[in-house]
């Protein structure tokens, strides 16, 4: 499971030691201080676009995926995730440092999401800012950079957010489940944590499994290369390693989320880590509101927050094509229970729906060239 | 829909921010240098909860150059709970379930955008209560 | 301050002029406004237009048209209000007269409003609201009426068809009148299969936009009159502010503005509202109709529509309005419609009013509204 035997020989120095895993964990204990979610209102079920596309004949690899409505984007998503994570949180927002936003949809190309984000919540103009950039890792990557910045001591608070509002190539198997959605998280002090980070692992290679060029406007993908050699080997070998580094086995867990491309990937990933579907069912959301890539993960760790008890502890693991997993273990606290109200619950965006039929949908995507 | 009149209106379009009278504490949207109940200086910031209640509604489907895309559109007076009266456009719901008294809450949105390639601009909008379960 | 009379008038007819330009109109309707008055020259020219900047690209309209009349080197520019800028160009036209600063002054209302496509149109003339508060949210004029009408419904306890006798009455009366833009009668059953505009306005709540101008010239009453017809003098001339924003008004359902300068009219005639004849006001769509009789004190607050389900806004009956077909069917070329009120009323009171002539026209009140409220003129003629 670890696979470290095809690692690449450094030149000069003939065959490369297989490398031990490197877990990492800040100078001063941090944790989630305050964390919210987004799910838009609009759903378009798989079966809409399996009628379009194949005369409903395909399987259909989840139920139904949010669409944004007409006046969304990350911006505006990211805005009522990280209100929302305020509103947990309750912390003056001119103490928050550092605010990142992770996705592959950023309403511009050059022009940053955070500086709009940290606006709307009156945080700035004295923390950094800016967007990032690793397909679905990107808002994981945004949480290990804030947990370094604050365990560190540079900051007090930092808000990381993985958010997106994916895009398919109309018939493209991704166009079933390209959903839009996300999370965002304030880490701070462990003191204040509603859920602390014990420690975080992250695995990357050089795996081109999924990508987009510049001035395109839909990605492409590697079909079955995204399976084994992309989601697979890094999921389960980040998840794996977090564990063992830890000293800690399944049983030590009672929630795992995964990236979640699509029903099949993450059930099968969370059963090769040693995972129950029990331990599986709170955090996987995609059947209902499909892949919400940088946010995918992230979101569902929300939903699980929100139903978690202190104590109870969380590995999330992260995918972004590219690729990479970022790993992390988490334990509930306390404070989880006074402050699980004060904003609305994952569930409760995913219950508000509308359903749309494909002729909406490409409305609303700008898909229809006028 | 010039770049600067937008950009200096920022703080209280994405939040909502006007202000509170010194003098009588009165609740001021949008934020103004007199205040419009007792005529004094006004200058105090103040955050809206962006709660609030629909005053009246109509739906806009023969929308003004720059609005095509979005139509049809609902458009309000919202009653905001600290007192004052915005308009603002309803999202996140279908025109015929709009109707007056209906609670709303604030939502930061694209208000539009300046074609494919221009700037985007973003504000308050106004969408029925979250329900919670 | 000196008695000021109306010693000319002049108008196009309301429509769709695709052959004459902004500055045509002007010029017509000015100089039969001249002729009217037996005059080849005035002193001052204050043109009353909204939307020559946006939708002609010409402003500086004052040279313009007093170049184009050939009454340069008299002073003239244009003076703007909204919907209002016609009323406000004759209100400022009064003031140079009664002060004594102008001996002859003319006040014309032009607007061009077809040379545009419809959404330019409607983009323009949603400049009248508050631009960063309800343009930037994708109002429209109409709009701001239905949310307002929406409410008066609702708080008052009106169907929408209680609104019906205004548009009746408004199309009846501009069948009659040659310069109207719409000359058809309507039925009930027209009003209430009318196509949805913008919830709850219909489209025969609604008044046409068009090209037009109306024009008149103000001189001093004591000046020699020695014509056959009746002699208008202006008994109150008043304006008054609200709110820019529908928004910000304590109370959207009163026209404070038209409350206040229809006070101050009457306080300067020395009239009450029972006292004035007839009534054009500002029917752009049927609610605001009912707005201004309230504000005006021929209603009580939330009973407008009243007056027009009694029948009482008919020709010849109790308190006529919009009686060459008002903007509902007269046509509203925004900034020139104010002067059409003011040309309509003189017609009346001259005895000029062809088929729609009331038999007792003795004082009229003409009420031109700016935006959704926010600068509303008032005036009052007599005869002398």
């Amino acid at each position: 499971m670890t696979e470290r035997e095809h690692r690449p020989a450094t030149p000069g120095q003939g065959k490369a030691a297989p490398r031990p895993a490197r877990i990492m964990r800040p100078t001063r204990a941090v944790g989630l201080v305050g964390y919210g979610a987004y799910v838009p209102r609009l759903r378009l079920p798989a079966k809409e676009v399996a009628r379009v596309w194949s005369e409903g004949a395909a399987l259909l690899p989840i139920r139904e995926k949010s669409v944004p409505g007409l006046d969304e984007d990350v911006i505006t998503m990211s805005i009522e995730a990280t209100r929302n994570a305020l509103a947990r949180a309750q912390i003056p927002v001119e103490e928050i440092g550092a605010l990142w936003v992770g996705s592959e949809s950023h309403p511009y190309a050059v022009k940053p999401t955070s500086t709009v984000v940290a606006e709307a919540i009156g945080a700035v103009p004295h923390l950094l800012a800016a967007d990032w950039e690793f397909a679905c890792k990107a808002g994981s990557e945004a949480l290990q950079a804030a947990i370094g910045m604050v365990g560190a001591g540079m900051m007090r608070y930092a808000v990381a957010v993985g958010m997106d509002t994916a895009q398919a190539r109309p018939g493209d198997a991704l166009e079933y489940t390209a959903g839009a959605g996300g999370a965002a998280f304030i880490v701070g002090p462990q003191e204040e944590a509603l859920a602390e980070i014990e420690a975080s692992l992250s695995f990357v290679t050089d795996t081109p499994d999924f990508w987009r060029r510049p001035g395109a406007k839909y990605p492409q993908h590697g079909q079955r290369f995204t399976g084994e050699p992309a989601y697979f080997r890094h999921v389960t070998t980040a998840g794996q390693e977090l564990m063992q580094a830890l000293g800690r086995t399944p049983a030590d867990y009672r929630f795992i989320v995964l990236h979640q491309p699509n029903t099949k990937f993450p059930q099968r990933a969370a059963e090769l880590l040693g995972f129950s579907p029990e331990q599986t069912r709170a955090g996987l959301l995609v059947p209902e509101i499909g892949n919400t890539y940088a946010g995918a993960a992230l979101i569902g760790l929300t939903a699980i927050l929100d139903e978690a008890e202190a104590g109870d502890r969380v590995l999330l693991v992260s995918f972004g094509s590219g690729a990479g997993s970022d790993a992390f273990s988490l334990q509930v606290t306390p404070r989880m229970a006074e402050r699980r109200a004060a904003a609305p619950r994952t569930r409760d965006y995913i219950t508000r729906r509308k359903e749309i039929d494909y002729g909406v949908y490409v409305r609303t995507r700008g898909k229809l060239s006028m | 829909m010039d770049i600067p009149r937008n950009w200096r209106l920022r703080t209280q379009r994405y939040a909502l921010v006007g202000e509170e009278c010194d003098h009588c504490h009165s609740k001021i949207f949008p934020p103004r240098d007199i205040c419009p109940d007792c005529g004094l200086e006004a200058k105090a910031h103040y955050a809206f909860s962006g709660k609030g209640e629909i005053y009246s509604f109509t739906v806009v489907h023969d929308p003004p150059t720059g609005y095509e895309d979005q139509a049809p559109y609902a458009i309000a007076l919202v009653k905001l709970e600290e007192g004052p009266i915005v308009t603002a456009q309803l999202t996140d719901v279908d025109s015929a379930q709009v109707a007056i008294g209906m609670p709303v809450e604030m939502v930061t949105r694209k208000l539009r955008a300046e074609g494919e390639e221009g700037v985007i601009h973003y504000g308050y909008k106004f969408r029925p209560t979250l329900a919670r379960a | 301050m000196r008695p000021v009379a109306v010693l000319g008038i002049g108008q196009t007819a309301v429509g769709e002029h695709w052959e004459r330009s902004l500055r045509d109109l002007a010029t017509q309707a000015g100089l039969a406004a001249m002729r009217d008055a037996g005059l080849e020259h005035v002193q001052a020219v204050f043109v009353g237009n909204m939307l020559s900047g946006l939708l002609t690209r010409q402003e500086n309209l004052g040279a313009l048209v007093a170049d184009w009349l050939g009454q340069r080197p008299a002073e003239a520019f244009k003076v703007e209000a909204a919907c209002a800028s016609g009323a406000a160009a004759f209100r400022v036209a009064h003031m140079a007269v009664s002060s004594g600063e102008v001996d002859v002054a003319l006040a014309v209302g032009v607007e061009k409003m077809t040379d545009t496509t419809s959404g330019e149109t409607t983009a323009a003339l949603a400049t009248a609201s508050d631009a960063d508060y309800e343009l930037v949210h994708g109002v429209t004029f109409v709009g701001l009426n239905a949310l307002v009408m929406r409410r008066y419904l609702h708080e008052f306890g009106w169907k929408h068809t209680d609104f019906a006798p205004f548009s009746i009455n408004a199309h009846a009366n501009g069948a009659r009148n040659p310069n109207a833009r719409l000359q058809e009668p309507i039925s009930e059953r027209d009003y209430t299969r009318a196509r949805m505009v913008c919830d709850p306005i219909n489209l025969l709540d609604a008044s046409p936009i068009g090209d037009g101008a109306a024009a008149a010239v103000l001189v001093p009453a004591e000046r020699a009159y020695d014509r056959p017809r009746a002699r208008v003098l202006v008994a109150g001339s008043a304006s008054a502010t609200d709110t820019l924003a529908v928004h910000d008004r304590k109370d959207p359902l009163f026209l404070s503005a038209a409350h206040h300068s229809a006070r101050k009219a009457y306080a300067q005639a020395g009239l009450e509202p029972s006292q004035i004849d007839f009534f054009e006001l500002h029917d752009a769509f049927s609610i605001m109709s009912a707005l201004s009789l309230e504000a005006c004190g021929f209603a009580e607050r939330g009973q407008g529509p009243r007056l027009g389900l009694e029948g009482r806004i008919r020709l010849q009956q109790a308190l006529p309005i919009s009686t060459q077909g008002g903007l509902k069917a007269r046509g509203h070329p925004v900034g020139a419609t104010g002067m059409y009120q003011l040309v309509e009323v003189v017609q009346q009171l001259r005895g000029e009013a062809g088929p729609n002539q009331l038999d007792r026209a003795r004082v009229g009140m003409a009420q031109n509204i700016g935006g959704s409220g926010a600068m509303i003129a008032t005036h009052i003629l007599r005869v002398a």
